[in-house]
């Protein structure tokens, strides 16, 4: 009687490489930009959401409303909306093209983390544009400053 | 001179408990642990302990060894969860209050005991043209010349003994098994610093590739694993390097 271990490779095997665009070296490229940019965002947001001034127990909807009407801080939200989401995004289809060995299961994984990343990325950037800083009928003590001189 | 004085001293010995994974094809579904006794002087390799097991306990133990002194890259296996090789290993420099486990490398097929099948690491080996590649034939029909500073570049890449300690320690290889893996890399390497060599570009095409140096999450496990000191992370990165800013 002979046995035998299955063996710890996976069924598929190196595909011919394909020409056109390395996504893999361009991926490759991204993770490192993005991260450096995110270091500086992310400690950014924090620092100044949660350290500056009265830190963070002046977090409320009139300290968020001001920052969203600011460009710059549009601009900063905005670059860390996409960078991370788009850096997770990228991490995640790594660990799923690591572990999942089927076809099918590859797909499905990955077509849900693509669905999450572009729906995220699309409401992020509809709020940052579109975030009405002063809702009629509210009360002014609630709102940012400036909206009282309308 | 008195004769008692002529007498060595003898030298301390100890029993160390070795559990060995074992497989043999033939009989087992399974691999599973066995231990062994064995008395052993603090000089004495995990290799020599494997040997004392088979010629003395059980001689259907199965590993390969060849030179035994670290050279010829045959017993590399898993001591104590690390990769190492058996003849490098001494019994000293293991916590030896506790059993040693000994285990083949993981990621390759399991033939028998601590013996693997080492095709698909060599053929990712063979992959990257692991030999030089020359257009011009050379001058005077001498040898081809080399500064110092130019052979020092990949002097790092030479010592491979091609064991797989590196490759089969790397999480990205144990995954699926399609990763070049860090030898195969550390010999391109080898040849696409080499300033003789004329197809630097041809390899760093075959690596520059979904299961090429991409894959590399620079964990270090090979680094670590390397029983020549090869800086392997750092010799995948300076491929990297090479792809992205081509080579100087």
């Amino acid at each position: 009687m002979t046995s035998t271990i299955d063996t710890p490779r996976s069924p598929y095997s190196r595909s011919p490489q394909r020409r056109g665009v390395n996504w893999e070296k361009w991926g490759w490229i991204y993770m490192r930009a993005s991260g450096v940019v995110l270091v500086v965002l992310i400690f950014g947001h924090l620092f100044v959401n949660l350290m500056v001034g009265k830190g963070v127990s002046a977090l409320d909807f009139a300290f968020v409303a001001g920052k969203l009407a600011n460009p710059f801080w549009q601009t900063w939200d905005l670059l860390m909306l996409w960078l991370a989401l788009i850096h997770g995004g990228n991490g995640m289809r790594t660990l799923v093209n690591d572990y999942a060995t089927q076809r099918l299961t590859r797909g499905i994984l990955k077509s849900a983390i693509l669905a999450a990343v572009v729906i995220l990325i699309v409401l992020g950037t509809l709020v940052v544009f579109t975030f009405d800083p002063c809702p009629a009928g509210s009360p002014a003590d609630l709102l940012p400053s400036f909206c009282s001189a309308n | 001179m008195a004769a008692e004085t002529l007498v060595p001293e003898e030298i301390a010995s100890f029993t160390v408990t070795l559990i060995i994974r074992r497989f043999n094809p033939e009989v087992d579904d399974e691999p599973h642990w066995e231990d062994f006794d064995v008395q052993l002087y603090p000089t004495d390799r995990v290799l020599d302990a494997l040997h004392k097991i088979k010629w003395e306990q059980d001689g259907s133990l199965s590993f390969r060894r060849s030179c035994a002194h670290g050279i010829c890259g045959s017993d590399a296996m898993r001591i104590n969860g690390r990769n190492r090789l058996a003849c490098k290993t001494l019994i000293k420099d293991l916590d030896i209050t506790k059993p040693v486990y000994v285990e083949a490398i993981k990621g390759l097929p399991l033939e028998k005991d601590l013996i693997v099948d080492m095709e698909p690491f060599f053929e990712s080996f063979r992959a990257v043209q692991p030999f030089l590649v020359s257009q011009q034939a050379p001058k005077d029909g001498k040898e081809r010349i080399q500064t110092v500073a130019q052979r020092e570049r990949f002097d790092d890449t030479t010592k491979c003994i091609l064991c797989a300690a590196c490759t089969s320690s790397c999480p990205v290889f144990w995954t699926d098994g399609q990763y070049f893996g860090p030898a195969a890399i550390v010999n391109a390497h080898r040849f696409i610093f080499d300033s003789r060599d004329d197809n630097a570009a041809v390899r760093l095409d075959i690596l520059n590739d979904k299961e090429g140096v991409w894959r590399c999450r620079t964990t270090f496990n090979c680094t670590e694993a390397c029983p020549r000191g090869i800086q392997v992370t750092q010799a995948i990165s300076e491929v990297k390097q090479a792809m992205v800013r081509g080579l100087k």
